[in-house]
């Protein structure tokens, strides 16, 4: 019996070893759960039936991650979908192919942001202001500035702990200019005036830290407003049946892109892969899964009208959207966290 | 005797003492810049430093983006100057293959911040391999150009002030535990045996729950629209909701809840071993009530108030999961913040650092408790 265990064992290291000889299938990295769900419908398994053939694996992101895969040399992932962050860290690291744009079909089928030296956007969402459309009825909030009006609209509001988004809403709602976030932002009196502004709101401040929580606290009502994914304050109306509502104006947007690992081995079929997801004949299935918008400028006429409103990329959404500016957050986030922790503990 | 002390040297002393001696190791910048680091060593911080330091940063700053080591050093620089992460990489992408002019020159018309002191001063603070930042900016300070230490600016000091609001939480907390602890403890301590037992048997009922429920259980309690403020609504008792968590008031109860036991199982023990005689003298000798607790039985429970209060204080300290919780961003303590560095932004150092505070905030407190009461004197039964 022990004789045929070791065979058998021997049978199976040789089998092991001659899989990892022989060429890999494109393996496609995303970020799991009901996401990952939604695009395995939509891309994996359509991708499969035109003849190729592919892995997918998730992972819970982090550049390091994607450091040790290239620097420790077997890396086994082909595409993967990142972060605005690690996009711009791993780009600038060196962990990205550099993207030929002419295999994409040019830049100009995209939208502007959703273009970088090494990544291809994936999708677009937000942060909106949200409230309870059941306990705010009649004049309903439409900016950042009512947000801060507390006497028209009483009760507590929530933001995301952190100075990254509530700097620039702050500074949306003392009236700047969209285009002008970063701009100012990027001076010291921008940001004195972004938390002065914040100092106004700030015995009506609740944080929140996971994106679960936002609806949550709408729910139980502890705060009137807050600032929110879009993605989970739908998925509370469909599917707790929730009357929330969304002010898009002034939204502050960023996107995930897909990258292609430095050096792989699979270059050919990576190509396939993201000329099939950019194709707006299969990104327009997408957001009927999921509220996440598509990133090709001609997917956004091709989809379901129901889905359309809640998209980030809806063109009544975009029109004055602040796009997300990670470059600015990744040079100032360790000076602007120490300051805005020790604005909270005044 | 030796088991138990390589238990305690790898389950206690080695995890702990390496997490620590990150709050001073340095070796990132000097790993990925050794040239330039080795250079400034030299340096007296007063001007810009000369030539060969300029032209010791070119040449390490290539090596570095070759070897993948130039990441950690930025990230390092990073901490100290904002912007110093893409001072590094634009500067490693634009240097040309050869230079036409001297290093400095290089280097400044890449980018004017080269010509600034701080800068150099930046890399020379991170030269390792051991360093006093994080430490000091754990207490708010930092050292400039001349490596003389000075305070942060006002904006951004942060530490002090939680590291006082940490003692403060935890000592009023102490205070509470005492004084609704005290009373049940000597309450319990004249009951007979069996009924007692009962007692102590429920002072112990929560410790069956886990911690997280037990807080989890409080924001239930305490919300807007919660079960107490239901409650109070239906019996009249108020007209609107009172906002009873996201603030210190619900940090007090939810930490009291949790902490009590620690405070009544001390004191219980110590005063099941007074005799009742010792006040029956006092009485019998014209002592007023009063006097006879304040003279006679008050001092014989010391040691158990002396045990209560250390154990509830020092668990106190270093709480993070209930602040957390039921607490507003103004009322976190030390522990939230080395959670935000170690798992957030992924600052080691800074989380190391922090840590340090705590444990010595710990030991002076113990040292002091020593010194005050006594340690053989305390008595947990």
């Amino acid at each position: 019996m022990r004789n045929v265990m070791f065979k058998l064992g021997v049978l199976a290291a040789a089998s092991a070893m001659a899989a990892s000889v022989a060429a890999r299938d494109l393996t496609v990295v995303s970020w799991g759960g009901a996401y990952q769900d939604a695009q395995r419908d939509v891309y994996f398994k359509p991708f499969m039936a035109t003849g190729t053939k592919m892995a997918e694996e998730s992972w819970d992101g982090g550049v390091g991650t994607l450091r040790a895969k290239i620097q420790g040399g077997n890396n086994n992932w082909d595409v993967v979908q990142v972060e605005s962050e690690e996009l711009l860290l791993g780009c600038e690291e060196g962990l990205y192919e550099k993207l030929d744009w002419t295999k994409l079909g040019g830049k100009d089928k995209y939208l502007p942001d959703a273009v970088n030296d090494c990544g291809v956007g994936a999708i677009v969402y937000s942060f909106i202001l949200a409230y309870d459309g059941d306990k705010i009825k009649g004049d309903t909030p439409k900016s950042w500035a009512d947000f801060w009006n507390t006497q028209k609209w009483p009760g507590k509001r929530a933001l995301r702990k952190g100075p990254k988004t509530t700097l620039e809403i702050a500074l949306l709602a003392d009236g700047v200019a969209p285009q002008d976030v970063y701009k100012t932002l990027a001076t010291p009196a921008g940001v004195d005036r972004a938390f002065k502004k914040l100092d106004q709101l700030k015995s009506n401040l609740v944080w929140w830290e996971k994106g679960s929580q936002p609806p949550q606290l709408l729910a139980s009502g502890e705060v009137a407003m807050t600032d929110a994914y879009n993605g989970r304050i739908a998925a509370a109306n469909d599917k707790d049946k929730k009357n929330f509502k969304i002010v898009w104006t002034n939204n502050l947007y960023t996107i995930d892109s897909w990258v292609i690992m430095k050096g792989t081995a699979n270059k050919d079929d990576a190509y396939k892969y993201l000329v099939f997801v950019n194709d707006p004949n299969n990104q327009k299935n997408l957001p009927p899964k999921i509220p996440y918008g598509p990133t090709t400028k001609a997917s956004t006429a091709l989809i379901d009208k129901a889905v359309l409103p809640n998209l980030a990329t809806a063109p009544e959404n975009i029109k004055s959207a602040v796009y997300i500016n990670d470059k600015f957050w990744l040079e100032n986030l360790d000076k602007l966290n120490q300051r805005f922790n020790a604005w909270v503990a005044k | 005797m030796l088991p138990l002390f390589l238990f305690l040297l790898l389950a206690f002393l080695v995890p702990i003492g390496s997490m620590l001696a990150r709050g001073i190791a340095d070796t990132d910048v000097a790993r990925a810049l050794p040239r330039v680091t080795a250079e400034l060593k030299r340096w007296d911080g007063r001007e810009l430093p000369d030539e060969s330091a300029y032209a010791a940063l070119i040449a390490d700053i290539r090596e570095a983006r070759e070897a993948g080591s130039l990441a950690s050093a930025a990230t390092r620089l990073n901490y100290d100057v904002a912007g110093f992460r893409s001072l590094l990489f634009v500067t490693g992408r634009q240097l040309p293959t050869t230079l036409t002019a001297s290093a400095r020159q290089t280097l400044e018309a890449i980018d004017p911040k080269w010509g600034e002191r701080e800068t150099w001063a930046a890399i020379r603070r991170a030269d390792g391999p051991v360093t006093d930042f994080y430490l000091l900016a754990a207490l708010d300070l930092r050292r400039d150009a001349e490596r003389s230490i000075v305070g942060a600016p006002p904006e951004q000091a942060v530490f002090r002030n939680v590291l006082g609001r940490t003692l403060w939480i935890s000592g009023m907390v102490t205070l509470i535990c005492l004084a609704i602890g005290f009373p049940v403890a000597h309450f319990i301590s004249r009951q007979k045996p069996a009924t007692a037992g009962l007692l102590l048997f429920l002072v112990l009922l929560p410790f069956w729950t886990s911690l997280l429920v037990r807080t989890a259980a409080w924001v239930v309690l305490l919300l807007r629209e919660g079960v107490l403020n239901n409650l109070f609504m239906s019996l009249g008792l108020i007209d609107a909701p009172v906002r009873m968590i996201f603030n210190r008031f619900a940090v007090y109860v939810a930490m009291v809840h949790v902490l009590l036991p620690f405070m009544v199982l001390p004191l219980y023990a110590v005063m099941k071993g007074i005799s009742p005689t010792y006040a029956r003298a006092a009485s019998s000798l014209g002592a007023a009530p009063l006097t006879a607790f304040l003279r006679v039985y008050l001092p014989q429970t010391l040691p158990g108030v002396g045990a209560g209060c250390l154990m509830v204080f020092i668990q106190a300290l270093g709480y993070y999961i209930t602040p957390a919780l039921v607490g507003g961003a103004d009322d976190q303590m030390i522990s939230y913040f080395i959670a935000f560095y170690a798992s957030k932004t992924v600052n080691w150092g800074m989380a190391a650092a922090l840590s340090v505070m705590l444990l010595a905030a710990t030991l002076a407190l113990y040292a002091v408790y020593d010194r005050m009461i006594g340690i053989d004197k305390m008595r947990l039964g």
